[in-house]
């Protein structure tokens, strides 16, 4: 199982834990599995054509997931994927 | 200068001139509050005004009788009524650059100068409104995530209102900037990494410490604050707009700030409504914005190592990017990508033709407006509103590249070789170097 650190605005969700352990290969799988348990985070994480809304960035131990292969970045149980917002400036 | 306190001239207005926030992504309502991104969709939140409310007591005639500062157009700014307690922030000049223009290949340029501003940056605008809000609020400290002059901003703000500040900076930022942030008595904390691991360092920072992170849980306010730019041009114009506004591009809340600014003076009316053209610049090292408009795309590709002198403007990955590119679309605009050469080459022009100083971005800035002209968006006769937003003294080393330390003699600038005291030594000198 991978670690997903839980932002504040999502937290609601997934009834308030700050993270949570889930299992995938790839970040698209981990969130696919995310959904799965968690279905009010669809809205919240996922555009219309199943790729991440424009304004979630995902994070794997502390890399923005595009400068890896996006979606598609391996994953190892060891891992901590974090969603934060798209946000900065500075 | 420390603390200003403002006269009471301008009278709060009822709480309904400020309707709350609202997702930019959505649509969705929220209150005021230390919240950023929308529950439904994550989307930025931004404030709402109702403008007839505003326009009722902002008025040509109100604003003239107004001490100067930012504040003077407090209606537009989500406070209640101008802070008690601040520095004093905003009021800078619009210049004309006669001398400069013609070597930019323009002919009608003003510059506004935000080189002079409390902290020598137009951050101190942003900082006033979210140290304003933060104030309200009750956190503990100021905080935020800088490419450099953010740093001094929040710092100084901090000072002045007698919060602690924690500032996080990239750990390879300009010396003069840290220092600077460092006088002000700010907690400074060098991250190894680039400004965008700042960045995401201090999203999840600002959610377990509480503390007001200017340019995170306070966004919605801090974005405000670059309005006041535009209010200030029309003001100096004599209420109107320029035909083009140049200005830096790192995350984008400036550049589409300004234009929002021009938008709301003509709700309420105080400028008539008249096409602008915007143009961005960005550092070619570092140019995610231009990368994507010049690609027609607004899909902002990150940069993951940005290369480049000018150390303001290095933010790989922009939030407010693809609004930037849209603004610069939907305006005839553009937004240019500049190399460092020719930003060095525009801070010494400026500087030497105009006595204005500015640091890396306002040579990004100029350079911008040249490469605009030369793409034909900026065309003869335009009148250009050019923005200086940060003072050269803070990046020390960037007016040199590629020119060198010019060594002076006589009719010649540059640093002469030390001398006697003695008339005979300043004769032989001035021998010798003719
Ligand atoms: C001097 C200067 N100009 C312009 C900018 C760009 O501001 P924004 O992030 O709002 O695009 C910055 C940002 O740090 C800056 O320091
Ligand atoms: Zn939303």
């Amino acid at each position: 199982m991978s670690t997903v650190r839980i932002p504040p605005t999502l937290r609601a969700s997934i009834g308030g834990a700050k993270q949570v352990e889930v299992t995938g290969a790839t970040v698209r799988e981990i969130v696919a599995g995310l959904v799965a348990t968690y279905p009010a985070l669809g809205a919240q994480l996922l555009a219309g054509d199943g790729e991440l809304n424009r304004f979630v960035n995902a994070f794997l131990n502390d890399t923005d997931v595009r400068h890896l292969q996006a979606l598609d970045t391996p994953v190892a149980e060891e891992d901590t994927l974090v969603l934060l917002p798209a946000m900065a400036g500075g | 200068m420390a603390i200003e306190i403002l006269p009471t001239t301008a009278r709060p207005t009822e709480r309904t001139r400020i309707s709350g926030l609202r997702c930019r992504g959505c649509g969705r309502a929220e209150p005021i509050g230390l919240s950023y991104v929308c529950a439904a969709c994550f989307g930025p939140l931004e404030v709402e005004y109702d403008y007839a409310a505003a326009g009722r007591t902002l008025t040509r005639a109100s604003i003239a009788e107004r001490a100067p500062g930012m504040w003077r157009y407090f209606e537009l700014l989500p406070v209640e009524a101008p802070p008690a307690r601040g520095l004093p922030v905003g009021s800078t000049p619009l210049l004309a650059a006669d001398r400069l223009a013609p070597a930019l290949g323009l002919e009608r340029l003003w510059i506004k100068d935000d080189t002079r501003n409390p902290s020598l940056s137009f951050k101190d605008r942003a900082v006033a409104v979210a140290a304003a809000r933060a104030v309200g609020f009750g956190v503990e400290a100021l905080a935020c995530a800088s490419t450099g002059n953010l740093a001094g901003a929040t710092a100084a703000a901090a000072a002045a209102l007698g919060l602690p500040a924690y500032v996080f900076i990239p750990a390879d930022l300009e010396p003069a900037k840290v220092d600077h942030a460092l006088a002000y008595g700010a907690t400074v904390v060098p991250i190894e990494g680039t400004y965008d691991d700042v960045n995401r360092l201090c999203l999840e920072l600002a959610d377990e410490t509480g503390w007001g992170f200017v340019n995170v849980n306070l966004r919605p306010f801090y974005a405000e604050g670059s309005k006041t730019l535009a209010f200030e041009i029309a003001e100096s114009l004599g209420w109107r707009s320029p035909d083009v506004v140049v200005a830096p591009v790192a995350s984008g809340a400036m550049f589409t700030r300004i234009a929002r600014g021009f938008d709301e003076l003509a709700e309420v009316g105080l400028i008539e409504r008249r096409p602008i053209r915007f143009v961005g610049g960005q550092a070619a090292g570092c140019a995610p914005v231009a990368t994507a408009w010049a690609a027609g795309t607004d899909v902002i590709e990150p940069v993951r190592n940005p290369d480049t002198i000018v150390r303001s403007l290095a933010i790989g990955n922009p939030a407010d990017g693809r609004y930037c590119v849209a603004l610069a679309d939907a305006s005839g605009g553009s937004i240019e990508a500049i190399d460092d050469l020719a930003t060095a080459a525009a801070i010494r022009d400026v500087a030497r033709l105009e006595g204005i100083y500015p640091e890396t971005a306002g040579g990004v800035t100029l350079a911008a407006a040249a490469a605009a002209r030369r793409r034909g968006v900026i065309r003869a006769g335009d009148e250009v509103v050019a923005l200086l937003t940060g003072n050269g003294l803070k990046t020390p080393d960037a007016r040199t590249l590629g020119a060198g330390n010019p060594v002076a003699a006589a009719g010649r600038p540059g640093l002469a070789p030390a001398i006697g005291p003695s008339l005979a030594a300043f004769e032989r000198w001035m021998g010798g170097a003719a």
